[in-house]
């Protein structure tokens, strides 16, 4: 074909439009089309960014030939506030950095401080503490799923997600006032003993979330468009999730069966009977966008299983240390790091302690951050549609990364 | 009543008649009324079933169960300020929505609502609708590439992707009932179904059975153009899960990024009334127009005006329910990607409806309606 082409064209100059061996290139090359790769802003305010991300993609069609993530639109010098104000009043700060699950940050940050000044919390405050925190989990989670289904386009689930999670926050707005920034988890216990009638609603919930999870299950995980978006797309190998740092969901997505509460448990975690899911490829391969999913899908249920424990388990007695009060004015000498799971990961925190009431250096180490670093890798070669969908299922939450 | 009809025939003949330019405006008002009220009522409905779907309210507070939203909606766009992008090519820009809109606008006239009513009685119906339909990727392509908004470009390159791809198997399942009736008009579409045994439609009693019924049920293929039909218009629609153009999770509004006011409820006007005008043509080309039940016909003719009021509100029910599923669809199902929009369309969609094409021919041929060997 291609010689009868040339020959015709050589032999005929009147058709010389006919580009040898090239039959659908237009007819004047000589006509000077360029092309230039084409560079969109995906945020800072982008629907699909979860919050102020901004995402540089230069795009080759639809498909994603370089990403490069931008950060710091909600920089607040966080760790510089953890050294100029004392150890107790940082604790309000702590809420603000992961705000879906701030008593997840509170918990960390609390912990650091305790392990330092060596104090010693009543057992029934850990409890409490420990309840809140995986209630804190399930909410958080069920922003990231509900979110997630918004980004492949489904709208429906997101509001299933947010039913059940405005009960998590009537109930923790039931024993500390707040509904997102709570301020509760405090340096030597919690702030208030659970109210009359906390308990038996918290059991009400979880039987009736049990029965939810499995509605949402049939709405969006095995919803076969939703598993065509997911599957196979943005595989994060074990290797590299390791090599990034990345924890959390997504390291346990990608096969590594570890969490913090089981590899160093810091409350009561050893207490408790708990799985450590992870992801399998069941739908595509390991360490897809789906198993990323599935794996807080799964988390849930394990949450819910902690919850029912520490509630058969509680004690009654005290709620906060007896030897806090000097904290206020001065501390041991000291410094650590003690990392925590978060719902997006390892959660540490690294305080030096010369004496002071304020630390000389408190140092965050953000999941979101860290989980965040893989994005340049992950998603070039990916279709714009995907990217979306892994930036997604990384669930970051700005306010942590920026800190 | 025959008298008012007749009253209304006359008039309208002695219009269309004497003045062209009187039948115009006629018609101009009764389609851009039609379609008004019809969006006001889409959205409203759109709203409290997607409400219903995720356990919410939805609009409640201007009037009852928040009927009247929509037009506090229309109201809030027409008084906005109107707006044009620095950098945007103006007359393009401008023009758009224009352009968008009037191909769902013009496939109006040809929708035959009732058996004396629809604005025109187009010969070839079914091209008409197609064709004219086609129109709004113009007015599409037009609002991205003027925006000067690189997320309004992608919406515009999707869209005309998108809609070029899913022309074909939507034609092509239409040709379907083309072959079975032999006719290209949407009315005589519908009164082929209608048909009583002996043929004589004006001879019939008030009600009767008619063998044809509707083309959806008429044989196995034709039931297989139904379906991929429906799901072609839904992309055509741009409805989820094809809503790619749009795609806000994407492109954040796709290709009406830069538009507000009058000109974004242009678009949103054009995109309920392509919702009705496809839903529409299948109500009208699959399930039977104004015939009641599969097979059970009403000679609504000899009912006067109440009969041609009640044929209007069978057509009108049928076209809601499917306009219904539509939404329903989309609340429920996340958006496919690009390429499996695509995949979805070469792959699956116009192979099945060729297949679909060639065994009705066959069995027309042959005079098969069902299984071959049976009937």
């Amino acid at each position: 074909m291609a010689d009868a082409m040339t020959t015709a064209s050589s032999a005929a100059p009147a058709r010389t439009f006919i580009v040898p061996g090239d039959p659908l290139r237009p007819p004047d090359t000589h006509v000077d089309v360029r092309t230039q790769e084409l560079q969109i802003n995906m945020g800072p305010q982008h629907p699909s960014t979860h919050g102020v991300l901004r995402v540089a993609i230069w795009v080759d069609g639809e498909i994603v030939t370089r990403a490069d993530p931008d950060i710091g639109y909600l920089h607040r010098c966080a760790e510089k506030i953890g050294e100029s104000v004392t150890n107790i009043q940082y604790v309000p700060y702590t809420d603000r950095y992961d705000y879906l699950a701030a008593m997840n940050n509170n918990l960390g940050y609390c912990l650091a401080v305790e392990r330092i000044a060596e104090v010693e919390v009543p057992e029934r405050a850990q409890y409490i503490r420990t309840i809140a925190v995986e209630l804190n989990r399930i909410a958080s989670h069920l922003m990231a799923v509900g979110t997630y289904g918004l980004d492949v386009g489904a709208f429906t689930p997101f509001f299933y997600a947010f039913r059940e999670r405005e009960e998590i926050l009537r109930i923790l707005e039931w024993i500390c006032g707040a509904r997102l920034t709570y301020n509760f988890i405090r340096i030597g216990g919690v702030m208030r003993d659970a109210p009359e009638g906390w308990i038996p609603d918290i059991q009400k919930f979880l039987d009736l979330f049990e029965s939810r999870l499995d509605e949402f299950n049939d709405l969006l995980t095995h919803n076969h468009i939703f598993v065509q978006r997911t599957a196979n797309v943005g595989v994060i190998t074990l290797e590299d999730a390791l090599g990034y740092g990345i924890t959390g969901p997504m390291l346990r997505g990608s096969g590594l069966r570890y969490d913090l509460r089981r590899e160093a448990p810091y409350l009561l975690y050893d207490r408790f009977e708990f799985d450590v899911p992870i992801g399998t490829g069941i739908k595509g391969q390991v360490g897809d966008c789906w198993d990323r999913y599935w794996v807080r899908i799964l988390e849930m249920r394990e949450s819910v299983r902690i919850v029912r424990q520490a509630i058969t388990q509680m004690p009654a007695g005290e709620i906060m240390a007896k030897n806090v009060r000097h904290l206020a004015f001065k501390s041991k000498p000291g410094e650590g790091y003690l990392g925590t799971e978060n719902p997006r990961g390892e959660l540490g925190y690294y305080l030096i302690s010369e004496g002071q009431p304020n630390s000389y250096r408190s140092r965050i180490r953000a999941p979101s951050f860290c989980n965040l670093s893989i994005l340049g890798k992950l998603l070039p070669g990916t279709m714009l549609a995907d990217a979306v969908a892994i930036i997604g299922s990384t669930d970051i939450v700005l306010g942590e990364v920026d800190r | 009543m025959d008298a008012l009809i007749s009253l209304f025939r006359d008039s309208w003949h002695w219009a269309a008649g004497t003045s062209f330019g009187v039948a115009l405006v006629l018609a101009v008002l009764f389609v851009v009324g039609f379609i008004s009220v019809w969006a006001m009522f889409g959205v409203w409905l759109e709203r409290k079933a997607s409400a219903d779907f995720q356990s919410r309210l939805g609009p409640m507070e201007v009037g009852p169960h928040g009927l009247l939203q929509s037009l506090a909606d229309g109201l809030k766009l027409a008084f906005k300020e109107d707006l044009v992008p620095k950098d945007a090519d103006r007359f393009l820009f401008v023009f758009a929505p224009a352009v968008a809109f009037c191909g769902a606008f013009a496939a109006f006239v040809a929708i035959p609502f009732s058996p004396a009513f629809n604005v025109i009685d187009v010969d070839l119906g079914v091209f008409f609708v197609v064709a004219i339909t086609a129109i709004g990727v113009i007015g599409v392509l037009m609002a991205g590439w003027s925006s000067n908004n690189k997320w309004s470009l992608y919406g515009a390159m999707r869209e005309a992707a998108q809609l070029v791809s899913y022309e074909i198997p939507s034609a092509l399942a239409l040709m379907i009932p083309v072959l079975v009736t032999g006719s290209l008009g949407l009315r005589s579409i519908v009164e082929f179904q209608c048909m009583p045994s002996d043929g004589d439609l004006k001879a019939a009693s008030l009600v009767y059975l008619s063998p044809n019924g509707w083309l959806a049920f008429y044989s196995p293929w034709t039931l297989v153009a139904f379906v991929v039909y429906y799901v072609a218009s839904l992309a055509e629609c741009k409805r989820a899960p094809f809503d790619l153009p749009e795609a806000e999770s994407e492109l954040v509004a796709g290709f009406h990024t830069e538009y507000s006011g009058l000109r974004f409820s242009f678009f949103f006007l054009e995109e309920y009334g392509m919702m009705f005008v496809v839903s529409a043509v299948a109500t009208a080309v699959f399930l039977g127009g104004w015939q009641p039940l599969p097979w059970l016909s009403v000679n609504f003719a000899t009912l006067g005006i109440v009969g041609h009021l009640l044929a209007a509100g069978v057509f009108l029910a049928k076209t809601i329910f499917l306009v219904w599923v539509q939404i329903w669809l989309r609340w429920t199902l996340p958006r496919l990607r690009v390429d499996q929009v695509m995949v979805m369309g070469y792959k699956y969609l116009i192979p099945i409806t060729l297949v679909a094409l060639t065994m009705m021919a066959c069995y027309a041929a042959y005079g098969i309606r069902y299984v071959p060997g049976i009937g």
